[in-house]
């Protein structure tokens, strides 16, 4: 299938890429090979073939919730941009109000 | 400076350089020193203070292979000073103490940068070791420093790191494979006899044949993911780059473990590595895919493959020609499922707990101002195409089928080591191509990896060893490496390294690399 230059935008968007116009225009080419290659997956596997996601069947296990050591809250923090009271900071998140 | 080098240290075997520490003819130090120095004088890093940090894109020299982006030379120094101390006190030390090793720049390692080859983590010191760190420090491998590599490791040439290309010590105008190329450089290039690499598609299956060496995919789920920073979590795996296969049988032993930090480690024990590993092929039968040869692959490598499967029946081996028949369309799938998981884990990468930030009014425009500067563009195509795979609307048709051709592959695998023990082919499709030869051409760069992938999806233990040598197309009187994949079923990685031992021997592969702008012993590029 072929990718609108609009319809990259709207993925970018999705994944949080501010992609310029440039990017736009070489992307949506080089997508619409890609997945156009891809699409050979579509006709192959019957309805009744059961997706596998993992090489083994693991199911989950259960550990004693007990206190470890961990890293310290200066550790995790010592590599993060922006730093206040201890806490990860990020600009404004909810708009204010009108 | 070429006079102070110890050739005699830097081409031996992991094995060799172990056993003459044991025997106390060389400490450690004289050991590590000796790869510092050559890395030093091949690899163009600035060997200053305690970490040496290479040079990056802009200032490289198309004469160094550049397979480090940082060589953390007082750190190693200290270790191995401290391993010849407990040594010299009577302590009993793993079989490969003292052995130096270079480690792919996505594991972390406490007090190291970790950068995964992209500027997103420029700078960025992890707080924690990996397991497979871990593990290398308890079993006393002196880790020498951390190799370039493609962004988050997506890619098969190691073009795509931000920190400038790795060449191929074989031919220094030729890639090295990708994605963990730094690593196979630095062992190709006797910087290290040893090397950890990670493999999700193929990358270290394909680097370690284009390079001339040993590299191995475990079977998932046998070596700790904890600190492997995610590609795609139900296929990344980290395994050995070795010169010779009792090396890399060596390292896969002391990496593999279950871990309860990785919900994805297998708790089954594999078989030991080595029990078997001189047993040779004589009747064991050996399966050649039919869908992994012909058209796409390069007249030499066939030429190389098929010399390898006489090879395998004059010991003994009975070829059987088996059939995948969905194996073609697993690198569509995994170039579905691999892009999907990694626009999955690749969201951590937000300009808030690590890394980069670019500042922006709101938390929005400031995650897509930072995501845009940070990732290259081999990254954000990957992120795009998973990101679209998995919109509304979208999901069934791509992730959900490339899902359902796995389990057919998975199938496929099942019913064709009913009838054989291992199944063979070519790892890579071409030799060493050259920088740039296919840069623009995102599909082309993918299928390279056509003959690893469908092992990758199904999770069996593959590998590559050399087979011998091949021209490239386009030039005359070329000889570059030529790598056979040996494929076993799931757990059964001992058959796999049996399989490649005899084939080892029987082939007598010199990994010292020659011919044109080859690195040479003395670290003088060949003109």
């Amino acid at each position: 299938m072929a990718l609108s230059p609009d319809e990259v935008r709207h993925v970018a968007r999705l994944a949080r890429l501010a992609l310029t116009d440039d990017e736009v225009a070489e992307l949506a080419p080089q997508l619409s090979t890609i997945l156009g290659y891809a699409e050979q997956v579509g006709d192959l596997a019957a309805d009744d073939v059961e997706p596998t996601t993992h090489p083994f069947a693991l199911t989950d296990v259960m550990r004693p919730d007990e206190a470890r050591p961990s890293l310290t809250a200066a550790q995790v923090l010592a590599g993060a941009p922006a730093v206040e009271q201890d806490r990860f900071a990020v600009p404004r998140i909810v708009a204010e109000e009108g | 400076m070429a006079a102070t080098q110890r050739p005699d240290l830097t081409q031996a075997s992991a094995a060799d350089l172990a056993g003459s520490m044991a025997a106390g003819e060389v400490s450690a130090r004289e050991v590590v020193d000796a790869h510092l120095e050559r890395i030093a004088v091949v690899d163009g890093v600035d060997a200053q203070g305690p970490v040496w940090s290479a040079k990056t894109a802009g200032r490289l020299d198309a004469d160094e292979p550049h397979a480090f982006l940082a060589v953390t030379a007082e750190a190693a120094r200290d270790h191995a000073d401290d391993i010849d101390r407990r040594r010299a006190a009577g302590e009993h030390l793993g079989p490969l103490a003292g052995v130096p090793l270079a480690l792919k720049d996505v594991l972390t390692m406490r007090g190291a940068p970790t950068t995964c080859g992209s500027r997103m983590l420029e700078g960025w010191i992890p707080p924690y070791d990996a397991t497979v760190t871990r593990k290398l420090r308890e079993a006393d491998l002196v880790v020498l420093g951390k190799t370039n590599m493609d962004e988050f490791a997506m890619g098969s040439s190691t073009e795509n790191s931000a920190f400038g290309d790795t060449r191929n010590p074989w031919d220094l105008d030729r890639v090295p494979g990708g994605s963990s190329g730094g690593s196979a450089a630095a062992v190709a290039g006797m910087l290290a006899p040893l090397a950890i690499g990670t493999d999700t598609g193929g990358s270290i299956r394909q680097p370690a044949a284009l390079t001339g060496l040993v590299g191995a995919k475990p079977t998932y789920g046998t070596v700790s993911r904890y600190g492997l920073v995610a590609f795609a979590s139900s296929l990344d795996q980290a395994g050995p780059f070795a010169r010779t296969v009792g090396d890399a049988v060596a390292l896969q032993t002391a990496i593999q473990a279950h871990d309860p930090r990785d919900s994805t480690s297998v708790p089954d024990v594999v078989p030991d590595l080595g029990l078997h590993l001189q047993d040779g092929v004589a009747g064991l039968k050996i399966g050649v895919v039919r869908e992994l040869q012909g058209e796409g692959f390069e007249p030499g490598v066939e030429a190389v493959f098929q010399a390898s499967l006489e090879r395998l029946t004059a010991l003994g081996a009975e070829i059987v020609e088996v059939s995948l028949p969905t194996a073609p369309v697993g690198l569509a799938a995994y170039y579905l499922i691999a892009p999907s998981e990694a626009s999955s884990n690749l969201a951590r990468f937000d300009g808030v707990r690590y890394g980069l930030r670019v500042d922006a009014p709101t938390a929005e425009e400031m995650n897509a101002a930072t995501r845009a500067a940070g990732f290259g563009a081999e990254v954000k195509r990957r992120i795009m195409i998973g990101t679209h795979a998995l919109s509304s609307g979208y999901y069934d048709a791509y992730y959900l089928q490339a899902s359902k051709i796995r389990t057919l592959i998975a199938n496929d695998f099942r019913a064709a080591f009913d009838q054989v023990d291992v199944l063979v082919s070519p790892t890579s499709p071409t030799v060493a191509f050259n920088l740039g030869a296919k840069a623009d051409d995102p599909l082309a760069m993918y299928l390279n990896d056509v003959a690893t992938v469908p092992a990758s999806l199904a999770g069996i233990p593959a590998l590559s060893l050399p087979a011998g040598l091949a021209e490239a197309p386009g030039a005359p009187g070329s000889a570059l490496p030529v790598g056979l994949q040996i494929m076993a079923p799931l757990l059964r990685d001992d058959l796999m390294y049996r399989v490649a031992w005899a084939f080892e021997q029987a082939t007598g592969f010199d990994p010292r690399p020659s011919g044109p702008r080859a690195i040479h012993l003395d670290g003088e590029v060949s003109p």
